[in-house]
Formats: C-alpha cells, structure tokens, sequence
C-alpha cells in the first residue's frame, strides 16, 4: 500500500499572444482561463493509477492563490481522494521556497512515494522535485513517464537520448514526471460531484519567499515575412523549386 | 572560473553543450577575461572530437572525471562529479536538455545558489541579471542572480555555437569524483531501445515534417509519412495530434515534447500556439501548410501554401518523386 502525493500548479491557459500586467512583473491572466502544466495532468494520472494498484491513497496538494482550489478540484474529480491548499501567492515563490514549503507538509505526513511535474509551464524553472527531494533526504529522478511500484522498489521510465531508460529507486522517493507515458482520464459526473463536496486542507507556508523576477517583457513582434508560395495543389512545383533552392533537395 | 557542464555524444560535444560554451565564453569575456573550463562525466566516447571541440571554444581546461561508476548516466551522481570541479567556479552552465536540467538543478542545491533556466542573454553583469524564457518562451523574464555562485542552464539553440577567435590547447584534468552509495542509487539500470521510440531521430534530424490537428484523423498520416521518406527526414506532431492518440507522444514537438532546429520545418495543418512554437522555433527555415492564412504558424513561416493539406501534400510528393527520377 502506498500513499501518493502529487503536486500541480495553477497556471494561466494561453496558447496565443500573452498578455503582461501594467507593473510589467506578471502575466495579465484576468481574461483567460486557468490550468496546469501537462505534465501534471500526467502525473495525477499517475498517482491516481498507482494508488488504485497498491490500494493506497492520491493526495494533491498545490501552493498558490485562492483560485487554485479550482485545480485541486479538477484532480479529485479524476480520482484523488484529499486535497491540500497551501494558500500563499505563488508569483513570489521561487522553486527553493515552494519546495521548503512543501517539505514542510510532507515530512509530517507519510507518502511513499511524491509526483511533481518535469518543470511549471510557466516559469519553466525545473528544480522543485529535486530541491524538494535533498529537502526531505530522499531520491529523486526528473524526466519521468511511467512508474510502477513493486513493494518498496519504484521502478520509473523516461525517454533518454538513447532509448527508454529505467531507473530503480527504494520509496519513498521524488519522481518528476514528463508527459507521454499515460492517458490523463476525463471527470465523470460522480468524480465531479465527489469533487464540489471534498473540503480542501487549507494551510499556511513560514516561508517568506525571495523573488529575483526584476520583470517581464514580451518578445519583439516580428513583422510576417511570409513568402506565400501559391494556394492548394498547383503550388506543388514552387513547393519543389523552394526545397532545390535552399539546398534540401539536390536537382 | 566559469565552469561549463558539458555533454558529449560519438563526434565530441554536442551541439547544444557547444552553444553552452559559447554563451560561457561571451560571459567570460564581459565578467573581465575569466577562464572557461569544461568538466565532462563518465568514460567518453569519442575523446578527440571532444577535445577538438573544447579547443575551437576557446575552453582552457577540461576536468574529466573518469569514473565507470558515471558511464552510466544519474543525476545525483553526475552532479556530484560536477561539484568537485566547481570549487572556485562563479558560475557553473549547462544546456537546457533534460540531462542539463536535471544535473544542473542538483548542482545549484548542493552548492546552495540560484539556477536561472532556459537562459537566452546576460543583460548586466554587476549585478549579474539575465534574461530567460518563460510561458515557454511566450513571455521574457529578466532575474538577478546574487551570490558568490550560481547555476545558468542555456536555453536550447537560442544561442549560435560560434568557435573562439583564437582555438586553446586545453589542458586535461582527470579526477577521481566523491560519490557516496546515495549518489549512485539513481543511475539508469537499463536502456531500452523498442522500436526506435527515442527522440533522438527527431532532434537531430534536418528536414522535420510536422503534422497537426490538420491532419484529421489517424489514417491521415500517409501522404505526411511518405514526404518525410521523400525528404530523409523525420516526422514531428502537436499536441492534438498525440493527446487524441493519432501518432505516439515521442514525435511530439513543442514545450513539453521536444526542442528542434531542422534546418526545415514543413508545418502541415498546425495553428502555431506558443508552446508548439516552443519547440520549433529554432528550424532554419518554415514552410507552412495551412487552410487559415491568418493562422500564426503561416505568419511566422518563411514559407507557406494556403489550403488542404490532404491536396497539397500529394501533389507535393508527386513533384518530388517526378524530379527525383
Ligand atoms: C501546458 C501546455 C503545454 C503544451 N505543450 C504543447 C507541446 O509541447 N506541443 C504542442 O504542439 N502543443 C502543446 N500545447 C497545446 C497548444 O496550446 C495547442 O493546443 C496545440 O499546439 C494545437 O495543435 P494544432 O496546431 O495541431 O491544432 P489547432 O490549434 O487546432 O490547429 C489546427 C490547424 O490546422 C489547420 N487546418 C485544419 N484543417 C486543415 C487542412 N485540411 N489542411 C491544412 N490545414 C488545416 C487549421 O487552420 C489550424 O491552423 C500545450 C498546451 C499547454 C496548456
């Protein structure tokens, strides 16, 4: 029986141009949607399907603003069964300081085995998982798609630039996950129902956070140089004569 | 000392450990003439090409810590090696490649320091203030790095490889690294190539066909597969294309796929969404194929036909096949 505890964050949803905030230091996420890294969405996935197989526990747990219960709510529809706010405004918070954080919560508890996701899709800063597993004292691994638990040995796997590579690790340990290795499920109506019920573990952080963000700025529109080299099939040959031209194809 | 992890394949270092070397060097010369020294794991591959790339980047001093125990790869312990070199480091730099990432991200907590990620500039050097990538690369973020050292991963291919004016002779340090049993503990056991599911024909490839939602169904593949075979390329997809499970997750370009720099990308049926964008943005050159001439991924194209790419692509292969005899 292992009990899981997987991480997420609550980023804004954009797949366009980004909107800044007037002070310049965040992103302007008033009129748009929120969401979390995919390969959080893997990692519940993960916790959840562990926890099934070894008849334990999924818990989730994020640390940010009172909005974020929205996405511990998403997890548990899917299947976690507690969820924990470590309520604190995220923007300040560094990868050191959400890890201390989150150490703190995790070393009174008793979890084979924590999930976080490869690196936020926002700030992108790849080092919560491992500063959180010298935190703890325990291992960690990043990159990872599918693990399966066997006893206390966690066997993971992650695409490596030579193949699929497989780590062996003794629980409890850190694993950061990379999407890919799984399906995340879709809500049914009972998991949402379950979801508007559970009470969410609201918690405080001691942690007062360090930001060195001096500010954010969009990159430089680029003026569309695009070449437009014809509509539909008949384009073919100019297709072909640009391929010769720049050297892909040799005439 | 600028200290630069660098990874190495069968030609020497690779390219994006290169770009890493060449950010560390134009650093260098800006912090007032610093050494840059390069510390490599594990038995190498191909010693020669490594040191030959080393000396066209200027690099003085290549601590190699040759250890059996680090052929195979671990964070934890590949970082401990690093940290034994790093002792009068200011800076230690790596390529934002998941190996970079992860290494450098254990380094920055043993020694204690900041790591700022997916670098793409220093915009000052007193203090210290880079500029980085992030909403995967939607968005800039400048941040300071105080302290007597720090961790910079350079985002990938952001950064031209540029050799040094004058190649070095770098002199070769071999060290025997401190690794305890808990470093050791999450090296790979095994690797695994089934079925040619490793990223590495898509990162490394020249021409990237690149399929979408466009694409319509699984079967849609067909005419994409056979322009890629045209071309001796590989084939690259969005998101949508693997979460419906059209193609498997190992082709998918983007923020959380891969990083590629094909010297073309033919963008078939893709809208051009910023973490799609993430990961191509480094081709050489872009030829879109798309229905929408608004679509971003046509604005931002060198190149681009407007329409079905399920027309386009056949007409496309069977010029090619004309020409090619
Ligand atoms: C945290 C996060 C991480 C993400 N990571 C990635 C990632 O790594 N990679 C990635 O790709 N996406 C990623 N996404 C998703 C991304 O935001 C977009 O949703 C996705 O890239 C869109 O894929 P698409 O271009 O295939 O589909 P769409 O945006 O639906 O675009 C389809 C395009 O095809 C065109 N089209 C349709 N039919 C045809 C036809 N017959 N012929 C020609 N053109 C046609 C349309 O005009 C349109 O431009 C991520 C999103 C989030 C939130």
């Amino acid at each position: 029986m292992t009990d899981v505890l997987v991480c997420i964050k609550r980023i804004p949803e954009t797949s366009s141009q980004v909107m800044l905030s007037d002070d310049g230091m965040s992103v302007d996420a008033r009129h748009v949607g929120h969401t979390v890294s995919a390969h959080e969405e893997a990692a519940v996935e993960i916790a959840i399907q562990l926890a099934d197989a070894s008849g334990g526990s999924a818990t989730v747990l994020t640390l940010g603003p009172a909005d974020a219960v929205e996405q511990l709510r998403d997890a548990v529809a899917v299947g976690c069964t507690r969820a924990v706010h470590i309520e604190a405004d995220s923007e300040a918070f560094g990868p050191a300081d959400v890890a201390t954080a989150i150490a703190d919560f995790v070393r009174g508890e008793d979890f084979g085995l924590v999930l976080v996701g490869n690196d936020a899709a926002d700030t992108g800063d790849f080092q919560v998982g491992v500063r959180l597993a010298y935190a703890l004292g325990r291992p960690v691994v990043t990159g990872i798609s599918s693990v399966a638990l066997d006893g206390d040995t966690i066997t993971a796997r992650g695409a490596g630039p030579d193949g699929d590579e497989v780590f062996e690790l003794p629980s409890p340990a850190i694993i950061a996950i990379q999407e890919g290795g799984v399906t995340p499920r879709y809500p049914s109506i009972v998991g949402r129902m379950k979801a508007k019920k559970l009470p969410v573990e609201t918690i405080a952080t001691q942690v007062s956070p360090m930001t060195y963000r001096l500010g954010l700025t969009s990159p430089p529109e680029q003026p569309s140089t695009v070449e437009v080299l014809g509509e539909g099939p008949d384009a073919a040959k100019a297709v072909v004569d640009m391929l010769v031209g720049i050297g892909v194809v040799s005439s | 000392m600028i200290l630069v992890l660098v990874e190495t394949d069968a030609q020497g270092v690779t390219l994006t450990s290169r770009e890493a070397l060449s950010f560390a060097r134009t650093l260098a010369e800006r912090l007032g003439d610093q050494p840059v020294e390069a510390v490599a794991t594990g038995p190498l591959p191909h010693p020669d090409g490594v040191l030959d790339h080393l000396a066209e980047q200027g690099v003085t001093m290549l601590h190699h810590a040759d250890d059996e125990r680090l052929a195979a790869y671990g964070g934890a312990a590949w970082a401990a090696a690093v940290v034994d070199a790093a002792s009068s480091a200011r800076l230690v730099i790596g390529s934002g490649t998941p190996r970079g990432m992860e290494v450098l991200a254990h380094v920055a907590t043993r020694l204690d320091c900041l790591m700022a990620a997916n670098v793409i500039a220093v915009e000052e050097t007193d203090p210290l203030t880079v500029s980085r990538q992030v909403m995967g690369g939607g968005v800039f973020e400048r941040m300071r790095l105080g302290g007597e050292v720090a961790v910079i991963s350079v985002a990938g291919h952001a950064i031209d490889a540029v050799p040094a004016a004058r190649p070095s002779t770098p002199a070769v340090r071999t060290y025997a690294p401190t690794l305890t049993d808990a470093d050791l503990l999450t090296r790979v056991v095994r690797t695994e190539q089934a079925g040619g599911d490793d990223t590495s024909a898509l990162t490394g490839a020249k021409v990237v066909v690149g399929a979408g939602r466009g694409a319509g169904s699984a079967e849609g593949f067909d005419d994409l597969l056979e322009l890629k075979d045209l071309l001796g390329g590989a084939l690259g997809v969005s998101r949508v294309v693997t979460s419906l499970g059209w193609r498997p997750h190992h082709e998918q370009v983007g923020q959380t796929g891969s990083r590629i720099s094909p010297d073309l990308y033919i963008a078939c049926g893709i809208s051009g969404a910023i973490q799609h964008w993430a990961g191509c943005q480094s081709a050489r050159k872009i030829l879109a194929i798309n229905t929408d001439p608004d679509a971003p991924m046509v604005t931002k194209a060198h190149y681009a036909v407007i329409g079905d790419l399920h027309e386009i692509v056949p007409a496309i292969n069977a010029e090619l096949r004309r020409r090619l005899g």
